[in-house]
Protein backbone atom coordinates (compact mmCIF):
# COMPACT_ATOMS: atom_id res chain seq x y z
CA UNK A 1 0.00 0.00 0.00
CA UNK A 2 1.32 3.23 -1.08
CA UNK A 3 1.64 6.29 1.46
CA UNK A 4 1.44 9.86 0.66
CA UNK A 5 2.83 12.44 2.65
CA UNK A 6 3.07 16.48 1.80
CA UNK A 7 5.23 19.16 2.14
CA UNK A 8 4.93 22.67 3.95
CA UNK A 9 5.50 23.69 0.08
CA UNK A 10 2.94 22.31 -1.03
CA UNK A 11 4.53 19.15 -2.83
CA UNK A 12 3.04 15.47 -2.58
CA UNK A 13 5.40 12.65 -2.10
CA UNK A 14 4.19 8.87 -2.74
CA UNK A 15 6.28 6.31 -1.48
CA UNK A 16 6.28 3.15 -3.97
CA UNK A 17 8.00 0.72 -1.51
CA UNK A 18 10.70 0.69 -3.42
CA UNK A 19 13.55 2.96 -2.46
CA UNK A 20 11.64 5.26 -4.95
CA UNK A 21 9.17 8.42 -4.44
CA UNK A 22 6.80 9.91 -6.85
CA UNK A 23 6.25 13.71 -6.13
CA UNK A 24 3.78 16.13 -7.52
CA UNK A 25 1.93 19.48 -6.38
CA UNK A 26 -1.06 19.45 -4.59
CA UNK A 27 -4.06 20.07 -5.22
CA UNK A 28 -3.66 22.99 -3.44
CA UNK A 29 -1.41 24.15 -5.21
CA UNK A 30 -2.38 23.24 -8.37
CA UNK A 31 -5.97 25.92 -7.13
CA UNK A 32 -3.62 28.77 -6.35
CA UNK A 33 -1.38 28.36 -9.23
CA UNK A 34 -4.05 28.46 -12.01
CA UNK A 35 -4.16 27.49 -15.14
CA UNK A 36 -0.76 25.56 -16.07
CA UNK A 37 1.56 26.44 -19.37
CA UNK A 38 4.71 25.28 -18.44
CA UNK A 39 6.29 22.47 -16.29
CA UNK A 40 9.86 23.04 -16.48
CA UNK A 41 11.33 19.66 -16.30
CA UNK A 42 14.46 18.79 -14.47
CA UNK A 43 17.03 15.89 -16.10
CA UNK A 44 16.77 12.54 -14.99
CA UNK A 45 20.42 11.75 -13.33
CA UNK A 46 20.50 14.99 -11.13
CA UNK A 47 20.74 14.51 -8.19
CA UNK A 48 18.64 16.70 -5.26
CA UNK A 49 18.41 17.93 -2.01
CA UNK A 50 15.71 18.89 0.36
CA UNK A 51 14.43 22.82 -0.23
CA UNK A 52 16.34 23.07 -3.35
CA UNK A 53 14.57 24.33 -6.15
CA UNK A 54 14.12 21.76 -9.22
CA UNK A 55 11.85 22.51 -11.46
CA UNK A 56 9.48 25.81 -12.13
CA UNK A 57 5.43 25.91 -12.77
CA UNK A 58 4.28 28.68 -14.79
CA UNK A 59 0.87 28.97 -15.32
CA UNK A 60 -0.57 31.92 -16.95
CA UNK A 61 0.09 34.71 -14.96
CA UNK A 62 3.62 33.57 -13.26
CA UNK A 63 6.48 30.96 -12.33
CA UNK A 64 6.67 29.26 -9.28
CA UNK A 65 9.37 27.10 -7.94
CA UNK A 66 9.38 23.27 -7.20
CA UNK A 67 11.36 22.30 -4.04
CA UNK A 68 12.59 19.20 -3.89
CA UNK A 69 11.22 17.43 -0.47
CA UNK A 70 13.60 14.74 -0.22
CA UNK A 71 16.98 13.85 -1.00
CA UNK A 72 17.86 11.78 -3.88
CA UNK A 73 18.26 10.95 -7.57
CA UNK A 74 15.80 11.94 -9.94
CA UNK A 75 14.97 8.25 -12.05
CA UNK A 76 12.26 9.52 -14.18
CA UNK A 77 10.36 12.37 -15.22
CA UNK A 78 6.86 12.78 -16.31
CA UNK A 79 7.03 13.69 -20.23
CA UNK A 80 3.53 13.93 -20.89
CA UNK A 81 3.46 17.15 -18.88
CA UNK A 82 5.68 18.35 -21.77
CA UNK A 83 2.97 18.86 -24.14
CA UNK A 84 -0.19 19.09 -21.42
CA UNK A 85 0.84 20.48 -18.73
CA UNK A 86 -2.79 20.74 -17.69
CA UNK A 87 -3.10 17.51 -16.91
CA UNK A 88 -1.65 18.46 -13.46
CA UNK A 89 -4.81 21.22 -13.32
CA UNK A 90 -7.08 17.93 -14.46
CA UNK A 91 -6.03 15.57 -11.56
CA UNK A 92 -2.88 17.33 -9.43
CA UNK A 93 -2.83 14.19 -7.31
CA UNK A 94 -2.58 11.37 -10.06
CA UNK A 95 0.08 13.72 -12.57
CA UNK A 96 3.19 13.26 -10.78
CA UNK A 97 6.37 15.23 -11.75
CA UNK A 98 9.21 13.24 -10.99
CA UNK A 99 10.65 9.67 -9.55
CA UNK A 100 12.84 9.68 -7.22
CA UNK A 101 15.47 7.53 -5.45
CA UNK A 102 15.66 8.23 -2.09
CA UNK A 103 19.17 8.53 -0.38
CA UNK A 104 17.50 8.47 2.95
CA UNK A 105 14.05 6.68 3.52
CA UNK A 106 13.76 8.64 6.75
CA UNK A 107 13.37 12.04 4.90
CA UNK A 108 9.71 10.41 4.26
CA UNK A 109 9.57 11.21 8.31
CA UNK A 110 9.46 14.46 8.15
CA UNK A 111 6.95 15.36 5.90
CA UNK A 112 3.59 16.09 7.00
CA UNK A 113 0.58 13.57 6.99
CA UNK A 114 -2.58 14.07 5.04
CA UNK A 115 -4.04 15.62 8.35
CA UNK A 116 -1.53 17.97 9.25
CA UNK A 117 -1.62 18.97 5.43
CA UNK A 118 -5.35 19.67 5.85
CA UNK A 119 -4.62 21.94 8.72
CA UNK A 120 -1.93 23.93 6.67
CA UNK A 121 -3.97 24.94 4.12
CA UNK A 122 -6.80 25.65 5.79
CA UNK A 123 -4.02 28.22 7.69
CA UNK A 124 -2.75 29.40 4.29
CA UNK A 125 -6.47 29.32 2.73
CA UNK B 1 -0.23 53.73 -2.70
CA UNK B 2 -0.48 56.33 1.13
CA UNK B 3 -3.78 54.72 2.01
CA UNK B 4 -4.04 52.08 4.48
CA UNK B 5 -7.39 50.69 3.45
CA UNK B 6 -7.66 49.33 0.08
CA UNK B 7 -10.68 50.79 -2.22
CA UNK B 8 -13.14 49.01 -3.58
CA UNK B 9 -15.16 49.56 -6.67
CA UNK B 10 -18.99 49.67 -7.01
CA UNK B 11 -19.35 46.21 -8.18
CA UNK B 12 -17.14 44.53 -4.99
CA UNK B 13 -20.12 42.80 -3.46
CA UNK B 14 -20.90 41.44 -6.97
CA UNK B 15 -17.34 39.70 -7.55
CA UNK B 16 -17.62 38.41 -4.21
CA UNK B 17 -20.98 36.82 -4.98
CA UNK B 18 -19.42 35.43 -7.81
CA UNK B 19 -16.39 33.72 -6.40
CA UNK B 20 -13.24 36.43 -7.60
CA UNK B 21 -9.79 35.72 -5.62
CA UNK B 22 -9.48 39.76 -5.47
CA UNK B 23 -5.80 40.91 -5.00
CA UNK B 24 -4.44 44.30 -4.18
CA UNK B 25 -3.90 46.39 -7.77
CA UNK B 26 -3.54 50.15 -7.70
CA UNK B 27 -4.67 50.66 -4.53
CA UNK B 28 -7.81 48.79 -5.17
CA UNK B 29 -9.01 45.30 -4.07
CA UNK B 30 -9.62 43.43 -7.37
CA UNK B 31 -10.60 40.77 -8.60
CA UNK B 32 -7.57 39.04 -10.63
CA UNK B 33 -9.92 35.92 -11.72
CA UNK B 34 -12.89 34.60 -11.31
CA UNK B 35 -13.54 30.69 -10.60
CA UNK B 36 -13.42 29.92 -14.70
CA UNK B 37 -9.77 30.42 -14.27
CA UNK B 38 -7.35 33.27 -16.52
CA UNK B 39 -7.40 30.74 -19.76
CA UNK B 40 -11.20 30.10 -19.74
CA UNK B 41 -11.97 33.73 -19.12
CA UNK B 42 -9.44 34.75 -21.53
CA UNK B 43 -10.80 32.31 -24.38
CA UNK B 44 -14.76 32.78 -23.66
CA UNK B 45 -13.69 36.86 -24.08
CA UNK B 46 -12.12 35.83 -27.34
CA UNK B 47 -15.10 33.86 -28.40
CA UNK B 48 -17.84 35.47 -26.98
CA UNK B 49 -17.88 38.25 -24.08
CA UNK B 50 -16.30 38.85 -21.53
CA UNK B 51 -17.45 41.93 -19.05
CA UNK B 52 -14.52 43.71 -17.10
CA UNK B 53 -14.77 46.07 -14.11
CA UNK B 54 -12.63 48.55 -14.82
CA UNK B 55 -14.11 51.02 -12.03
CA UNK B 56 -10.77 51.85 -10.68
CA UNK B 57 -9.43 53.77 -14.12
CA UNK B 58 -9.80 57.59 -13.39
CA UNK B 59 -12.67 59.11 -14.97
CA UNK B 60 -12.18 62.90 -15.75
CA UNK B 61 -14.13 65.72 -17.39
CA UNK B 62 -12.55 68.32 -19.00
CA UNK B 63 -14.65 71.87 -20.03
CA UNK B 64 -14.08 75.19 -20.95
CA UNK B 65 -13.97 77.04 -24.59
CA UNK B 66 -10.83 76.31 -24.28
CA UNK B 67 -10.38 72.34 -22.93
CA UNK B 68 -9.35 71.43 -25.72
CA UNK B 69 -6.61 73.49 -26.82
CA UNK B 70 -5.36 73.61 -23.17
CA UNK B 71 -5.12 69.81 -23.64
CA UNK B 72 -2.68 69.49 -26.22
CA UNK B 73 0.06 70.91 -24.53
CA UNK B 74 0.14 68.06 -22.42
CA UNK B 75 -0.48 65.24 -25.18
CA UNK B 76 1.02 65.02 -28.64
CA UNK B 77 -1.93 64.36 -29.99
CA UNK B 78 -4.93 66.23 -32.12
CA UNK B 79 -7.88 67.03 -29.44
CA UNK B 80 -8.69 70.55 -31.51
CA UNK B 81 -9.80 68.92 -34.27
CA UNK B 82 -11.32 65.94 -32.47
CA UNK B 83 -15.10 65.28 -33.85
CA UNK B 84 -17.92 65.36 -31.84
CA UNK B 85 -18.52 61.65 -30.36
CA UNK B 86 -15.30 60.65 -31.50
CA UNK B 87 -12.70 59.36 -29.04
CA UNK B 88 -8.51 58.90 -29.16
CA UNK B 89 -6.04 57.66 -27.64
CA UNK B 90 -3.57 59.86 -26.40
CA UNK B 91 -0.11 60.20 -24.28
CA UNK B 92 0.56 62.29 -21.09
CA UNK B 93 4.31 63.19 -22.05
CA UNK B 94 6.76 65.06 -19.60
CA UNK B 95 9.76 68.03 -20.55
CA UNK B 96 11.92 64.84 -21.98
CA UNK B 97 9.76 63.46 -23.89
CA UNK B 98 9.05 60.47 -21.49
CA UNK B 99 5.38 59.16 -20.91
CA UNK B 100 3.36 59.66 -18.00
CA UNK B 101 0.41 57.58 -18.96
CA UNK B 102 -1.90 56.72 -21.22
CA UNK B 103 -5.45 57.63 -21.92
CA UNK B 104 -8.70 57.65 -24.05
CA UNK B 105 -9.40 61.26 -24.68
CA UNK B 106 -13.65 61.57 -26.07
CA UNK B 107 -15.17 64.88 -27.70
CA UNK B 108 -18.56 64.83 -25.79
CA UNK B 109 -19.71 67.50 -27.22
CA UNK B 110 -19.83 69.76 -24.41
CA UNK B 111 -16.45 68.61 -22.39
CA UNK B 112 -14.01 66.40 -23.34
CA UNK B 113 -13.79 62.99 -21.26
CA UNK B 114 -10.77 61.45 -20.17
CA UNK B 115 -9.82 57.83 -19.29
CA UNK B 116 -6.54 57.60 -17.55
CA UNK B 117 -4.75 54.04 -15.69
CA UNK B 118 -5.61 53.40 -12.10
CA UNK B 119 -2.53 53.60 -10.92
CA UNK B 120 -1.19 56.81 -12.64
CA UNK B 121 -4.68 58.64 -11.94
CA UNK B 122 -3.83 61.26 -8.52
CA UNK B 123 -0.79 61.69 -10.43
CA UNK B 124 -2.49 62.52 -13.97
CA UNK B 125 -5.42 64.84 -11.77
CA UNK B 126 -2.84 66.97 -10.44
CA UNK B 127 -0.59 67.12 -13.81
CA UNK B 128 -3.86 68.18 -15.36
CA UNK B 129 -4.58 70.45 -12.29
CA UNK B 130 -0.92 71.88 -12.12
CA UNK B 131 -1.07 72.81 -16.33
CA UNK B 132 -4.82 73.54 -16.91
CA UNK B 133 -6.75 74.57 -13.95
CA UNK B 134 -6.83 78.78 -15.23
CA UNK B 135 -7.97 77.17 -18.73
CA UNK B 136 -10.22 75.05 -18.28
CA UNK B 137 -12.39 72.99 -15.38
CA UNK B 138 -10.84 69.82 -14.14
CA UNK B 139 -14.21 67.42 -12.37
CA UNK B 140 -12.93 63.73 -11.04
CA UNK B 141 -15.78 61.70 -12.25
CA UNK B 142 -15.62 59.77 -8.80
CA UNK B 143 -19.39 58.86 -8.57
CA UNK B 144 -19.16 56.92 -11.82
CA UNK B 145 -17.83 53.34 -12.25
CA UNK B 146 -16.72 51.73 -15.66
CA UNK B 147 -17.67 48.47 -17.18
CA UNK B 148 -16.04 47.31 -20.36
CA UNK B 149 -17.85 44.45 -22.72
CA UNK B 150 -16.04 42.57 -24.78
CA UNK B 151 -16.03 39.86 -27.50
CA UNK B 152 -17.35 38.84 -30.59
CA UNK B 153 -20.93 38.51 -28.86
CA UNK B 154 -20.61 42.54 -27.43
CA UNK B 155 -22.08 43.97 -30.22
CA UNK B 156 -25.14 41.79 -30.19
CA UNK B 157 -26.27 42.30 -26.51
CA UNK B 158 -25.68 46.13 -26.72
CA UNK B 159 -27.95 46.10 -29.65
CA UNK B 160 -30.56 44.01 -27.57
CA UNK B 161 -30.71 47.00 -24.90
CA UNK B 162 -29.71 49.84 -27.15
CA UNK B 163 -30.38 49.12 -30.45
CA UNK B 164 -28.31 52.27 -31.67
CA UNK B 165 -25.60 50.95 -30.41
CA UNK B 166 -25.20 49.14 -33.78
CA UNK B 167 -24.38 52.22 -35.72
CA UNK B 168 -21.83 52.77 -33.32
CA UNK B 169 -17.95 52.38 -35.20
CA UNK B 170 -14.35 51.49 -33.11
CA UNK B 171 -13.21 54.95 -31.51
CA UNK B 172 -16.96 56.46 -31.19
CA UNK B 173 -19.17 57.83 -28.19
CA UNK B 174 -23.15 57.60 -27.63
CA UNK B 175 -24.87 58.20 -24.76
CA UNK B 176 -27.02 55.14 -24.50
CA UNK B 177 -29.98 54.37 -22.15
CA UNK B 178 -29.10 51.01 -21.00
CA UNK B 179 -32.06 49.09 -19.23
CA UNK B 180 -32.99 52.45 -18.54
CA UNK B 181 -29.62 54.02 -16.80
CA UNK B 182 -28.32 56.71 -18.76
CA UNK B 183 -24.35 55.48 -19.32
CA UNK B 184 -21.40 57.05 -21.97
CA UNK B 185 -20.77 54.75 -24.03
CA UNK B 186 -17.86 54.41 -26.64
CA UNK B 187 -17.06 51.47 -28.80
CA UNK B 188 -13.51 50.79 -27.53
CA UNK B 189 -11.86 48.54 -25.12
CA UNK B 190 -8.35 47.00 -24.83
CA UNK B 191 -8.53 43.10 -25.83
CA UNK B 192 -8.27 43.46 -29.49
CA UNK B 193 -12.06 42.35 -29.53
CA UNK B 194 -14.77 44.64 -30.53
CA UNK B 195 -16.31 46.01 -27.45
CA UNK B 196 -17.95 48.84 -25.54
CA UNK B 197 -15.93 50.79 -22.41
CA UNK B 198 -19.62 52.35 -20.55
CA UNK B 199 -19.62 54.53 -18.23
CA UNK B 200 -22.40 54.73 -15.56
CA UNK B 201 -23.43 55.98 -12.26
CA UNK B 202 -21.72 54.51 -9.72
CA UNK B 203 -25.16 53.01 -7.80
CA UNK B 204 -26.41 51.75 -10.87
CA UNK B 205 -23.19 49.92 -11.91
CA UNK B 206 -23.90 46.75 -10.29
CA UNK B 207 -27.74 46.84 -11.51
CA UNK B 208 -26.21 46.55 -15.06
CA UNK B 209 -23.62 44.17 -14.34
CA UNK B 210 -26.23 42.20 -13.63
CA UNK B 211 -28.15 43.00 -16.42
CA UNK B 212 -25.81 42.43 -18.66
CA UNK B 213 -24.90 38.71 -17.28
CA UNK B 214 -28.10 37.21 -17.77
CA UNK B 215 -26.69 36.96 -21.43
CA UNK B 216 -25.50 32.99 -21.62
CA UNK B 217 -22.60 34.54 -23.41
CA UNK B 218 -21.16 36.48 -20.98
CA UNK B 219 -19.12 35.87 -17.97
CA UNK B 220 -16.67 38.32 -15.71
CA UNK B 221 -13.60 38.36 -16.52
CA UNK B 222 -10.40 39.43 -13.94
CA UNK B 223 -7.47 41.55 -14.35
CA UNK B 224 -5.73 37.94 -14.89
CA UNK B 225 -7.17 37.69 -18.46
CA UNK B 226 -7.04 41.16 -19.28
CA UNK B 227 -3.35 41.50 -18.98
CA UNK B 228 -3.25 38.29 -21.44
CA UNK B 229 -5.45 39.58 -24.07
CA UNK B 230 -3.75 43.04 -24.22
CA UNK B 231 -0.66 41.37 -24.73
CA UNK B 232 -1.68 39.77 -27.68
CA UNK B 233 -3.40 42.31 -29.06
CA UNK B 234 0.27 44.37 -28.30
CA UNK B 235 -1.16 47.14 -26.35
CA UNK B 236 1.10 49.19 -24.27
CA UNK B 237 0.67 48.74 -20.81
CA UNK B 238 1.75 51.48 -18.47
CA UNK B 239 4.95 50.60 -16.05
CA UNK B 240 5.89 48.20 -19.12
CA UNK B 241 6.01 49.23 -22.40
CA UNK B 242 5.67 52.67 -20.96
CA UNK B 243 7.79 54.64 -18.71
CA UNK B 244 8.60 58.40 -18.07
CA UNK B 245 12.35 56.39 -19.61
CA UNK B 246 10.62 55.28 -23.06
CA UNK B 247 9.39 57.64 -25.29
CA UNK B 248 6.26 57.53 -27.81
CA UNK B 249 8.95 56.79 -30.93
CA UNK B 250 10.90 54.25 -28.81
CA UNK B 251 7.17 52.29 -27.97
CA UNK B 252 6.38 52.25 -31.44
CA UNK B 253 3.69 54.49 -31.25
CA UNK B 254 4.01 56.89 -33.81
CA UNK B 255 0.70 56.17 -34.97
CA UNK B 256 -0.73 57.88 -32.33
CA UNK B 257 1.46 61.18 -32.62
CA UNK B 258 -1.34 63.13 -34.76
CA UNK B 259 -0.13 64.69 -38.00
CA UNK B 260 -1.16 67.99 -36.87
CA UNK B 261 0.97 68.00 -33.96
CA UNK B 262 4.27 66.57 -36.01
CA UNK B 263 7.01 69.29 -37.56
CA UNK B 264 5.20 69.91 -40.97
CA UNK B 265 1.65 69.91 -39.24
CA UNK B 266 -1.05 72.73 -38.65
CA UNK B 267 -0.37 72.97 -34.84
CA UNK B 268 3.42 71.69 -34.42
CA UNK B 269 4.74 71.00 -31.13
CA UNK B 270 3.11 72.45 -28.56
CA UNK B 271 3.05 69.71 -25.59
CA UNK B 272 5.72 68.65 -23.20
CA UNK B 273 8.81 67.03 -25.12
CA UNK B 274 8.04 68.08 -27.89
CA UNK B 275 11.34 68.97 -28.53
CA UNK B 276 12.84 65.64 -28.14
CA UNK B 277 9.80 63.74 -29.72
CA UNK B 278 10.00 65.60 -33.35
CA UNK B 279 13.97 64.97 -33.35
CA UNK B 280 13.09 61.45 -32.70
CA UNK B 281 10.50 61.57 -35.26
CA UNK B 282 12.98 63.04 -37.78
CA UNK B 283 16.04 61.08 -36.73
CA UNK B 284 14.74 57.93 -35.46
CA UNK B 285 15.72 55.91 -32.19
CA UNK B 286 18.08 53.51 -30.67
CA UNK B 287 15.45 51.16 -29.67
CA UNK B 288 12.11 49.83 -30.37
CA UNK B 289 9.37 48.31 -29.03
CA UNK B 290 8.64 44.61 -30.92
CA UNK B 291 6.80 41.40 -30.53
CA UNK B 292 9.09 38.41 -29.25
CA UNK B 293 7.82 34.90 -29.47
CA UNK B 294 9.78 32.38 -27.35
CA UNK B 295 10.87 29.45 -29.78
CA UNK B 296 10.63 27.19 -27.18
CA UNK B 297 7.16 26.24 -24.62
CA UNK B 298 8.63 28.12 -21.38
CA UNK B 299 7.33 31.38 -20.95
CA UNK B 300 9.47 34.58 -21.27
CA UNK B 301 8.45 37.34 -18.65
CA UNK B 302 9.46 40.76 -18.01
CA UNK B 303 11.75 41.93 -17.02
CA UNK B 304 14.01 39.19 -18.74
CA UNK B 305 17.28 40.99 -20.83
CA UNK B 306 17.50 40.10 -24.40
CA UNK B 307 20.79 39.41 -25.61
CA UNK B 308 22.19 39.17 -29.46
CA UNK B 309 24.04 35.80 -30.91
CA UNK B 310 27.59 37.51 -29.84
CA UNK B 311 26.15 37.56 -26.42
CA UNK B 312 25.96 41.39 -26.11
CA UNK B 313 22.81 43.20 -24.16
CA UNK B 314 20.32 44.39 -26.45
CA UNK B 315 17.16 45.23 -24.93
CA UNK B 316 14.53 43.91 -22.50
CA UNK B 317 11.62 42.08 -22.14
CA UNK B 318 8.28 44.66 -20.97
CA UNK B 319 5.76 42.68 -21.15
CA UNK B 320 5.47 38.40 -20.96
CA UNK B 321 3.35 35.60 -20.55
CA UNK B 322 1.65 32.87 -21.95
CA UNK B 323 -1.14 33.96 -25.03
CA UNK B 324 -4.13 31.55 -24.75
CA UNK B 325 -5.38 32.32 -28.20
CA UNK B 326 -1.72 31.99 -29.66
CA UNK B 327 -1.28 28.87 -27.72
CA UNK B 328 1.76 29.81 -27.14
CA UNK B 329 4.52 32.19 -24.96
CA UNK B 330 4.68 35.73 -26.05
CA UNK B 331 6.09 39.08 -24.95
CA UNK B 332 6.63 42.07 -26.18
CA UNK B 333 10.21 44.01 -25.47
CA UNK B 334 12.95 46.88 -26.78
CA UNK B 335 15.33 46.14 -28.81
CA UNK B 336 18.14 47.65 -30.72
CA UNK B 337 16.24 49.17 -33.59
CA UNK B 338 19.19 47.70 -35.95
CA UNK B 339 17.79 44.27 -34.78
CA UNK B 340 14.13 45.60 -34.70
CA UNK B 341 13.33 43.53 -37.25
CA UNK B 342 10.85 40.10 -37.83
CA UNK B 343 12.53 37.03 -37.86
CA UNK B 344 15.53 38.37 -36.15
CA UNK B 345 17.08 35.40 -33.47
CA UNK B 346 17.65 36.55 -29.99
CA UNK B 347 18.15 34.79 -27.01
CA UNK B 348 16.40 36.19 -23.76
CA UNK B 349 17.65 35.21 -19.98
CA UNK B 350 15.31 32.81 -18.30
CA UNK B 351 16.46 32.04 -14.74
CA UNK B 352 19.95 32.52 -15.41
CA UNK B 353 19.47 30.05 -18.87
CA UNK B 354 19.68 31.87 -22.66
CA UNK B 355 16.34 31.02 -24.07
CA UNK B 356 15.93 31.18 -28.01
CA UNK B 357 13.22 33.81 -29.42
CA UNK B 358 12.55 35.50 -32.11
CA UNK B 359 11.76 39.36 -33.25
CA UNK B 360 7.90 38.92 -34.84
CA UNK B 361 5.42 41.82 -35.64
CA UNK B 362 2.55 42.71 -33.34
CA UNK B 363 -0.26 42.56 -32.51
CA UNK B 364 0.00 38.16 -32.18
CA UNK B 365 -3.71 38.20 -32.80
CA UNK B 366 -5.64 40.11 -35.29
CA UNK B 367 -7.54 43.07 -33.58
CA UNK B 368 -11.68 42.27 -34.35
CA UNK B 369 -12.30 46.23 -33.97
CA UNK B 370 -15.85 46.90 -36.19
CA UNK B 371 -14.97 49.89 -38.49
CA UNK B 372 -18.17 49.83 -40.22
CA UNK B 373 -19.42 47.59 -43.37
Amino acid sequence: MSQIKYSAEHEWVQDNGDGTVLIGITDFAQQQLGDLVFVELPEVGDSISKGEEISVIESVKAASDLFAPVDGTIVEVNESLDDEPELINEDAMANWIIKVELSDASDLDDLMDEDAYQALTEEEA
Amino acid sequence: MTQSALLRTPLYDLHQELGAKLVEFAGYEMPVQYPLGVKKEHLHTRSAAGLFDVSHMGQVKLSGAKAAQALEKLVPVDIVDLPQMRQRYALFTNEEGGVLDDLMVTNAGDFLFLVVNAACKEQDIAHLQNHLEDECNIEVLSDRALLALQGPQAARIMAQLAPESAQMVFMTAKWLQLDGIECFVTRSGYSGEDGFEISVPAKQAEHLARVLLTDDDVQMIGLGARDSLRLEAGLCLYGHELSTEITPVEASLNWALSKARRADGIRPGGYLGDKTIMQQLAQGVSRKRVGIQALGKMPVRDPAELFDAGNNLIGFVSSGGFGPSVNAPIAIGFVSTELAVNGTRLFAKVRNKLVEVEVVGLPFIQANYYRGN
